[in-house]
């Protein structure tokens, strides 16, 4: 079988492949599409039908995959492109002034001049820093600027060799998922690593799952779905199964998850090593935000040194145990944080949700059950195993067991991730995060699917029940202050834009349905229209799409502007 | 095969069956609608072995492809069949109720082993082994040709070789297993089986038979001449000798599509008369005396096309015809009036219900049941009849109540065109996905994989020849000469170069040719031409 370089006679007359070959690499082709990507700075219509070829898959769909990421460019681009992130938490720093500067430098978003080009982007994830900028470098490595003035964004446009320049964390306060960091194995292994895997061997699967059950773990995604029933199901299912690590972390103002994986790679591996020890599974998939390369590499080189310390893949620490890990990169595109548009994107198919039933317990990545949890959740693994469920258990409330990260960002003195016990209030984050710098006009709760928040309610404890029963979404954990100087209709209007951009397209009420919103809203900051005549229509549409999205993201694509509707945030509040 | 032509299969077949042979096809491209059935067969399961010089885009799919030498099908079909009859994989009962002549068969491939085989047709024993293990012992399988096979100056022989291999193994006149010859356009099949043959009328009836003729004197109130007709390269031949000196063409462009195409155009302007009915002035209605301007036959006329799986289905009038343009059926009634002969008005109910008097296996396809039931499979005889998912069943009646189908004996021969010193590249000549045939109906489109009138080969042959991609060469022939730029592709090999056929306008590939032709079907040696590749020094 020819597959490239030079041609033996016995290759002009005889090729072996065939569908079953194909399907069995149709994952490579989104690894493939990076590969171009990073090498050459976009991918050609020659470069997929190459692809296309080699795979072997037909060109419209190795091309109807390449067009549905943002990071991977189906037209010219120039070697350097810089995606700077002008969303809310951003804009709530006060971004516009720099964005302005990078026009009149560089001219407008999405332009090429002088062999550079920049684009607006949604939130890159570093909202603790206050403004962010992703370089895509072709022929060399992404790098991740932030803060990201754009003196700063303009000078690593303009140089030969980008470099990183994202600031550390700042200290981040907690006792159990922050207080762990680990750079190398052996700063893992110093700090209690492996205790937990061991102690996971020594007492077989099920007593995981029932330290697990006992734990009360739920998710940390936003469904918060109980971990142990998630995992008993797929343990009970035939296999192969499969363990995935959910971390295309992409709700705006979130970024805790890219901390722990920055801070501490080891010991997510070693957490999904546990959960596929109890699952019975011995593949696990990490799936990485694109715009992470930090976390990305620090990933990569954790799973290379993990793995040649015997701690991954065959007879795992002398154990009968194997399993092993691959890292993949998404691409640029929210949908794929839902779990099943994530199991598409691996598998090499456009990253659009399935519908469900049949759940990822069932039929999950490539058809097989699949454990799918995200980065958060589980860290939180590794106490449970190592302290016990009941230990985990009696932290936070009855129904909301645990430690919580929280991502606090906008206008507070000290944006960054905070780990409290369930229980916390906003307002008990807002003055661990130094407390709001001006006058405090309203709180979103949960990211740009969350809610609006304002007064009493910021006295609501931030536990799975109590936001249930309040009406609030918690989400993925995201807390951002908005004061009052700040135009509440301009930021409706990008999270409008955000959902219209991220709609995948593959239902009607959201492909349309998120378009007519951000129109609404578009029309009310213009002043071609006012609240008073959009309200119908946006509560119809917010109806439909509730009702009628196959997915959460068109589910959840309103529920921000109604909560703003609710509190008189939009449009003629004076 | 066996009488009436047509595959034996319908589209659901390929879907489930467990083996497919595409043989001479490159369907992806050529055949797309067909091929979107064929892919369901493959992602169900079934094996997929392809046959072809090129290593076209539908061999990327295969399990096995077996890349032959241009011409050599036949040694390649003999050595499987000696395999099978080896390896004992034959179905010696199918064989001894429902065939004759298996030994004078048996006798005959005996020659053609494994490495007989591997030398003439350049693929590797072991993979034309596995074709024949794979085909032989699959529970059905379904063997599919098109013009890779038929565009040979023994193209019937070629079939046959094919059709062997199907009654060996019992491969025919079940679900699931039959003989699948992929039919181009939407109405191929349909002009066969309404007579467009020089010895048929409609439904397949000879026209030598009296019986067969009289029923439709009956209905014609008029004699129809006994002897058959010709066939196009016939009618060449006969232009040749001065015999034919009128002709009237209808919907196909000869000046273009013809091997030699340069002789074709010699003969078509030594007519004396010529009449072109077409939808577009192509070359050859530019060539003559008078030219109906005709309706768009999916869009602009009622009536009935006829698929690759013989389903007949009605298309309706959507548009009126632009300009002048009149329907077929009017330009013809048209024609009679102006001879003397009242046909009335043209009624395509009316029509079709005299196909049915005539054409028994049509019988029972009224309009209003082809519009019931989605269309409908011939033959179906009467209205109680439901129509034919696949032909030939009767080959397994035990007892049988008809002729046994008989094995026919081929021998390979090599292609006329040799290949020498002074033309040592061979040029095979196909289809591609965004194009059709002479480019009359696809070239006023654009298309993102249009490629437009290049020579395709591998860099190795590029880099012998001395050219880059891009670079203009000339491609001779021992007719005629042309010139094209290089494209590179990676499905070729050193001494087999490939063009389309779709750029006539542009780059003639028929002026290269040979109108070397099959005495039993009419059909030109597209597939195999000799050729030199010269550099064009660069202005």
């Amino acid at each position: 079988m020819w597959t490239g370089g030079d041609r033996s006679d016995l290759d002009d007359h005889l090729a072996q492949g065939g569908f079953r070959r194909a399907a069995d690499r149709r994952h490579l082709l989104l690894p493939a599409l990076h590969a171009l990507q990073s090498a050459i700075g976009w991918v050609s219509h020659g470069a997929i039908n190459y692809l296309a070829e080699r795979i072997p898959v037909s060109p419209a769909e190795a091309y109807g995959v390449a067009d549905f990421y943002d990071l991977i460019a189906t037209d010219h681009r120039p070697p350097r492109v810089a995606s700077v992130c002008d969303d809310i938490a951003c804009r709530a720093r006060g971004v516009e002034a720099d964005l302005r500067m990078l026009e009149d430098a560089l001219g407008p978003a999405g332009e090429i001049h002088d062999d550079v080009m920049w684009m607006r982007s949604p939130c890159l994830g570093q909202c603790e820093k206050g403004s962010a900028a992703f370089v895509q470098v072709a022929g060399g490595r992404n790098v991740t600027v932030a803060p990201a003035p754009a003196e700063t964004v303009i000078e690593i446009l303009r140089s030969e060799a980008p470099r990183s320049s994202a600031a550390e964390p700042p200290p981040v306060v907690g006792t159990t998922l922050l207080a762990r960091r680990s750079g190398s194995l052996r700063e893992h292994l110093v700090g209690e690593g492996y205790v937990a895997m061991r102690t996971a061997l020594r007492m077989g699967p099920d007593a995981v799952l029932d330290e697990i059950e006992a734990s009360g773990l739920r998710g940390r995604g936003g469904a918060s779905f109980p971990a142990a029933v998630k995992w008993r199901a797929v343990r009970a299912a035939p296999g192969p199964r499969y363990v995935v690590c959910n971390a295309d972390e992409s709700e705006p103002g979130t970024f805790k998850d890219r901390v722990l994986m920055e801070a501490h790679p080891y010991g997510l591996i070693e957490a999904m090593t546990i959960t596929g020890y109890a699952v019975g599974a011995t593949r696990g998939y990490i799936y990485i935000r694109g715009e992470y390369p930090v976390a990305h590499l620090r990933l990569l080189d954790a799973l290379v040194e993990t793995r040649s310390a015997g701690l991954l893949g065959g007879d795992i620490a002398g154990s009968e145990f194997s399993f092993d890990i691959e890292v993949r990169q998404g691409a640029g595109a929210y949908i794929c944080g839902e779990e099943t548009a994530l199991f598409n994107s691996i598998e090499g198919y456009r990253g659009e949700p399935r519908q469900k039933p049949p759940f990822p317990t069932e039929a999950g990545l490539f058809g097989r059950p699949t454990v799918v949890n995200n980065v958060e959740t589980l860290m939180n693994v590794l106490a449970i195993v190592q302290d016990g469920g009941e230990a985990f258990a009696s932290v936070g409330t009855e129904a909301s067991t645990g430690p919580k990260l929280f991502c606090v960002s906008g206008t507070v003195l000290r944006p960054g991730v905070y780990e409290v016990p369930f229980g916390a209030t906003t307002r008990e984050l807002l003055d661990l995060a130094g407390g709001v710098t001006g006058d405090l006009r309203t709180v979103l709760v949960g990211g740009a699917a969350g809610t609006f928040i304002e007064g009493d309610q910021l006295d609501v404890p931030l536990t799975f029940e109590h936001t249930r029963d309040a009406g609030i979404s918690l989400g993925s954990g995201v807390v951002m202050a908005f004061t009052t100087d700040i135009d509440m209709t301009a930021i409706m209007r990008r999270i409008a834009h955000f959902f219209a951009e991220e709609s995948c397209g593959l239902c009607v009420p959201c492909r349309v349905g998120t378009v007519r919103q951000e129109e609404a809203l578009g029309r009310i900051q213009d002043g071609v229209s006012d609240l008073d005549a959009e309200r119908g229509r946006l509560s119809d549409l917010d109806a439909v799409l509730r009702d009628a999205s196959i997915c959460g993201l068109g589910q959840f694509a309103s529920v921000a502007v109604q909560s703003a509707i609710e509190l008189r945030l939009i449009g003629g509040d004076e | 095969m066996f009488g009436a032509g047509g595959g034996t299969s319908s589209y659901q077949e390929i879907e489930t069956t467990d083996c497919i042979v595409l043989w001479g096809s490159n369907a992806r491209s050529a055949h797309p609608i067909f091929f979107h059935h064929l892919m369901k067969g493959v992602r169900n399961g079934a094996t997929m072995y392809v046959v072809d010089p090129r290593r076209t885009e539908s061999a990327q799919w295969a399990d096995t492809w077996l890349g032959i030498d241009v011409g050599s099908d036949i040694a390649l079909a003999n050595a499987v069949a000696r395999e099978i009859i080896h390896a004992d994989l034959a179905d010696t009962a199918f064989i001894g109720r429902a065939t004759s002549g298996f030994d004078a068969f048996a006798e005959s491939v005996e020659p053609y082993t494994l490495d007989l085989a591997e030398t003439i047709t350049g693929v590797p024993k072991a993979a034309i082994r596995s074709l024949a293990h794979g085909y032989a012992t699959a529970g059905t399988a379904q063997l599919c040709w098109t013009l890779g096979i038929t565009e040979h100056h023994n193209a019937t022989d070629n079939v046959l070789a094919l059709i062997n291999l199907a009654l060996l193994t019992g491969h025919v006149g079940r679900y699931g297993s039959g003989l699948v010859p992929i039919r181009g356009q939407n109405n191929v099949q349909g002009g066969g089986d309404m007579g467009a043959l020089p010895n048929k009328l409609p439904g397949f009836q000879d026209v030598a038979d009296d019986g067969h003729r009289a029923a439709f004197e009956a209905e014609w109130s008029t004699s129809i001449p006994a002897d058959p007709g010709w066939h196009l390269s016939l009618m060449l031949e006969a232009m040749g000798r001065g015999d034919l000196t009128a002709l009237y063409v209808i919907g196909e462009n000869p000046a273009q599509s013809e091997a030699d195409s340069a002789h074709a155009v010699a003969l078509l302007e030594g007519l004396d008369h010529l009449v072109v009915q077409d939808m577009f002035l192509t070359k050859t209605a530019r060539l003559a005396d008078v030219v109906f301007p005709a309706a768009a036959g999916w869009a602009e006329t009622d009536g009935t096309v006829t698929s690759s799986e013989r389903r007949v289905q009605r298309v309706r009038k959507a548009v009126e015809p632009p300009g002048e343009a009149l329907d077929d059926v009017r330009i013809f009634f048209d024609l009679a009036a102006t001879m003397g002969h009242d046909w009335g008005t043209p009624d395509a109910e009316a029509i079709w219900n005299e196909v049915r008097r005539l054409s028994p296996m049509h019988g029972g396809m009224s309009y209003r049941r082809i519009d019931d039931m989605g269309g409908i499979q011939w033959p179906c005889p009467d209205e109680d009849h439901p129509g034919t998912l696949f032909l030939h069943e009767w080959l397994w009646d035990d007892p049988m109540v008809r002729d046994p189908a008989p094995f026919s004996p081929v021998e390979w021969a090599p292609p006329v065109d040799p290949l020498d010193d002074d033309f040592p590249i061979r040029l095979t000549t196909g289809r591609r996905l965004d194009g059709y045939n002479t480019g009359v109906q696809s070239s006023g489109y654009q298309s993102p994989i249009r490629h437009g009138a290049v020579i395709d080969m591998t860099p190795e042959q590029a880099s012998d020849l001395g050219v880059a991609e891009g670079d203009r060469v000339r491609v001779t022939s021992r007719r005629g000469s042309i010139e094209a730029p290089v494209r590179l592709a990676s499905g070729l090999r050193r001494g087999l170069v490939f063009m389309a056929i779709h750029d006539p306008d542009d780059v003639d590939v028929n002026m290269l040719t040979i109108d070397a032709w099959d005495p039993k079907s009419g059909t030109a040696e597209f597939k195999a031409t000799a050729v030199r590749i010269e550099q064009l020094s660069t202005t």
